[in-house]
């Protein structure tokens, strides 16, 4: 109601304003290293840069072992978010509809691998993933990410699948729909906004660990993050193209936050509010 | 939802996540017990070591002191970005373009891979190139988070909570539009002050998220690696040195696989614990009468 | 204590109202005595709410002034305006007791502890939940906590009037009647200005001295509950009040005969020659079945019987025309014409009544 924004006055509008500079400053730092040279940046201390230069750009986009960095994790990611889903749909279908043998030890098992330190798991994934022969591929990481994401996207679409009256699956029975007809016809078109949560959460999630990720591979897998530690300690710090790897890694996240945007806010309290 | 029919067929619909959590969770904790318990002089020869490597990590002033550095660290960010987080909700717009505006901004920071997080803030906190180093010196502040340990907490304080209020306060937003606007003009009717409004109309509705920021919050802290490690290393000294970073140079810079697991273990298991000790206490108020 | 008046209000949630249909609420003037009873019935979407909003000050009016007796308070806010509003959907403070619910608009005045106890208390029993006074809020059933949300809005003693937006939408049947039954009669004991909205005809009559009646952002009549029934000033209050609603059917009308579908009958005023779409409003309670050549030419399609009478369903020429046949009475087998009562014959220009009184000396 108009008269409860109203009462939202200037003071919000600043904090507000005070908070974004504070999200946005060190980004815009990075934005304008990765637009100079490494000359200016050790040279003149500028707050915009003196000559701009897209050669930082250039340098990664043109560099198979810069480029293919995030081949890789766009890859692993796209793998493991499919994975996740895929097999989240029926559990969390499960844990919404019924009550069965062991559902709440199970249920709290599941979230209690989102508590498990990657640290804990990094060397037993390396050793598991060596003696099966996927150490360094993509479905080695896709799958170590599914230990957090599964559990995540259970619990999000659960969430979601309890918000939908089961009045709808008995119809769908009566009406004479077998249960993958109806799962896949009617139900999951019911709950796309929060399968697309889930993904959104997968994606994120995946895109942003390092730890397992690059513990699991050395070269044919190797994702974008993991290409900028070790190039950077063995260049002796080309600050410009670290600085233009490390935007382009947030624009990934920067597309995916804009097609789920009108979702982010109940998408972030995971469909429970 | 208590009228749930009981139906054990549905086992067959979970047994996908079971079986890919069993194989990615299940099998390589098996390992980490199973070395948690056993020596080795190399090759391939392993000998029962009992309790050895669990006594020796309970006893170990370096990982007790990583774990007191760790508790710290973690009730220092929530207490925090937890605060904060609910007061950038309450100012945060409505709806329209603004409100879109500040989500999008603010959910920009977890995207971002988190090794570039740490690159972010050790590029702007140094001295020389660094926007946030080069201000603070030319303000005469001697600021330096390689050599000085209390920089070094700061900046990375500083770094997670740039990281991560904006979850908090997205959860706490989320929570704050579910309040419908009837309860803001009863408040105003029964000439509620803006602190009322928030203690007992706002407060009450953000509990349930509020939940689930600080587990978020308190776990992923708790088992924070990537960022600290780029920034300082873990250093200056071992003045950072997280429980992540410590297991990870024992388990894979120094290959100590049965105090590592031990380690693990005990890790995993502080953790479980102490969300399970929040998640009580959080729902005990719910229950009504 | 006060009457209420609104002066030439009008409001639109839009920041440039053209069109007449941007405007939410159309310029009205109107007056609220001390004390009444008064409902405000009307159909979803036809500005109730903001009426009711713009009393009690959540909502600024876009034009216009609000009269609180001599005071201009329509720039006020709420907590200056010392009104109390009970709304659709319970609110209650889920984290307190029922107790505190009931006692926080006094508190937030700072009353005296011994005072907002004995209030309290006296609350508590009007509405029926002495016994539940100290436990929490949020157990309760939706019942339960609309009751405290109609104790809160009587708990302060010296309001200028108590504003209801359809309250008892989520009360089972039974215990609405109860509920109004109570507000009734505090409003008997008290004498408060109460202003009730609703949708539900049957919640307007029983509860108000006045009922206005809101039609597309505008208020098309008040009166008695008796005066709606007997003379609805707009084609929509014959319809909305009444069950089933008043017959409308098209007509041409001259001096005081009436045309309709060919056949003629004959009015007890004359009104010249009307001019713009014409009709006439006759309630089912006011046309007799007949046969012969008298009267309206009439098709059943339907009898149903309600128990105390019977509603016949049928046509005049295209129209649906609703009779209703008291009990005891027959119903011709052969009866193909409607006589209406020339007392209870309206006749409408444009929906809205023309008055027969001014149409006599205009003509």
């Amino acid at each position: 109601m108009a008269a409860v924004a109203e009462s939202k006055g200037r003071g919000s509008a600043v904090v507000m304003a005070l908070y974004l500079l504070f999200l946005m400053l060190p980004i815009y730092w990075l934005l304008n290293m990765s637009l100079k040279t490494n000359r200016e940046i050790l040279g003149v201390f500028s707050l915009w840069p003196q000559n701009p230069t897209l050669a930082n750009y250039k340098t990664i986009l043109t560099d198979p072992s810069w480029y293919m960095g995030y081949v890789n994790s766009m890859i692993y990611v796209v793998m493991n978010t499919v994975i996740s889903i895929t097999v989240a749909l029926p559990a969390a279908y499960a844990f919404s509809r019924y009550r069965f043998l062991g559902d709440k030890h199970l249920f709290f098992w599941l979230l209690t691998n989102r508590m498990a330190p990657a640290a804990v798991f990094a060397l037993p994934f390396f050793q598991l993933y060596s003696s099966i022969g996927l150490f360094d591929t993509h479905i080695a990481v896709a799958l170590a990410h599914c230990l957090f994401n599964v559990p995540l996207a259970v619990w999000i679409l659960e969430g979601f699948m309890s918000g939908v009256p089961r009045e709808i699956d008995e119809t769908a029975y009566i009406d004479g729909y077998s249960f993958p007809r109806f799962f896949v016809k009617i139900f999951m078109p019911l709950i796309a906004s929060g399968i697309g949560v889930a993904a959104f959460f997968c994606f994120m999630f995946s895109w942003v660990e390092l730890l397992l990720s690059r513990t699991l591979t050395s070269v044919n897998a190797k994702p974008i993050a993991a290409t900028m530690t070790r190039t950077v300690s063995a260049s002796g710090m080309d600050w410009g193209v670290l600085a233009a790897a490390g935007i382009l890694t947030i624009i990934p996240g920067a597309l995916v936050i804009w097609f789920v945007r009108n979702y982010i806010a109940k998408g972030f309290a995971l469909g429970r509010v | 939802m208590m009228d749930k029919p009981v139906n054990n067929r549905a086992w067959f619909l979970v047994l996908p996540v079971l079986l890919l959590v069993a194989f990615s969770a299940v099998l390589p904790l098996m390992t980490v017990v199973n070395y948690s318990v056993q020596d080795t002089f190399g090759g391939n020869e392993f000998f029962w070591a009992g309790l050895e490597w669990f006594d020796e990590v309970i006893h170990s002033d370096r990982i007790r002191a990583a774990l007191g550095r760790q508790i710290l660290f973690s009730a220092i960010i929530l207490a925090i970005e937890i605060p904060l987080g609910i007061f950038v909700a309450l100012n945060m717009p409505k709806k329209g373009f603004w409100a879109s505006f500040c989500l999008v901004l603010m959910a920009l920071p977890l995207l971002i891979p988190w090794n570039v997080v740490g690159t972010i803030w050790q590029v702007f906190g140094r001295v020389d190139i660094g926007l946030l180093g080069h201000t603070l010196k030319a303000l005469g502040i001697d600021y330096n988070y390689v050599n000085d340990a209390i920089d070094a907490w700061i900046t990375i304080i500083v770094m997670d909570v740039w990281h991560w209020t904006s979850l908090v306060a997205l959860l706490c937003y989320a929570g704050l539009q579910s309040i419908p606007d009837a309860y803001y003009q009863a408040a105003k009717i029964d000439q509620a002050s803006r602190w009322k409004v928030f203690r007992y109309i706002e407060l009450p509705r953000m509990q349930g998220v509020l939940l689930i920021a600080v587990l978020l919050r308190f776990m992923d802290s708790f088992m924070i690696y990537t960022e600290p490690f780029v920034v300082t290393g873990g250093g200056p000294g071992n003045a950072t040195t997280f429980l992540s970073i410590d297991l990870v140079k024992t388990a894979i810079g120094q290959f100590d696989l049965g105090p590592a697991a031990a380690f693990s273990l005990i890790y995993f298991l502080v953790i479980l614990l102490i969300s399970f000790v929040f998640y009580t206490v959080m729902t005990k108020d719910q229950g009504g009468q | 204590m006060t009457k209420i008046i609104l002066e030439n209000l009008a409001h639109s949630y839009l920041p440039n109202p053209t069109k007449d249909s941007d405007w939410a609420l159309k310029p009205m003037n109107m007056t609220w005595q001390d004390g009444g009873a008064y409902a405000l019935l009307g159909s979803s979407g036809c500005g109730k709410s903001t009426l009711l909003n713009i009393i009690s000050g959540l909502l600024v009016p876009s034009r216009g002034r609000i009269l609180f007796g001599d005071q201009d308070v329509t720039n006020l806010p709420t907590a200056a305006r010392n009104i109390a509003q009970v709304f659709q959907f319970p609110v209650v403070y889920d984290t307190m007791s029922v107790r505190d619910n009931l006692a926080f608009p006094l508190r937030n005045r700072g009353m005296a502890e011994a005072d907002v106890a004995k209030r309290v208390a006296e609350v508590a029993a009007m509405i029926g939940m002495t016994d539940t006074l100290d436990r929490r809020a949020k157990g309760l059933t939706a019942d339960a906590k609309q009751k405290i949300s109609l104790g809160r809005g009587m708990v302060r003693q010296d309001v200028n009037a108590i504003l209801f937006d359809e309250p008892l939408t989520v009360i089972d049947p039974h215990m609405k009647w109860e509920l109004r039954t109570q507000l009734k009669d505090l409003h008997r004991q008290f004498g408060h200005t109460m202003i009730y909205v609703t949708h539900d005809q049957t919640e307007a009559l029983t509860f108000a001295d006045q009922v206005v009646v809101m039609y597309d952002g505008r208020v098309v009549q008040a009166g008695t509950p008796q005066a709606l029934f007997d003379t609805p000033e707009h084609t929509f209050v014959g319809y909305f009040i009444g069950s089933p609603g008043m017959n409308v059917i098209d007509a041409q009308v001259n001096g005081n005969i009436a045309t309709v579908e060919g056949a003629q009958i004959a009015l007890m005023h004359g009104f010249g020659a009307l001019s713009g779409k014409t009709q006439l409003g006759i309630r089912p309670e006011f046309l007799r079945l007949s046969t012969g050549d008298d009267g309206l030419p009439y098709q059943i399609s339907r009898i149903e019987d309600v128990g105390h009478h019977r509603i016949l369903r049928g046509k005049v020429g295209t129209a649906d025309v609703n009779v209703i046949v008291p009990e005891g009475q027959p119903i011709p087998a052969d009866a193909n014409r409607i006589i209406p009562d020339p007392a209870h014959t309206h006749v409408y220009v444009d929906d809205w009544r023309v008055d027969p009184a001014k149409a006599e000396r205009a003509a």
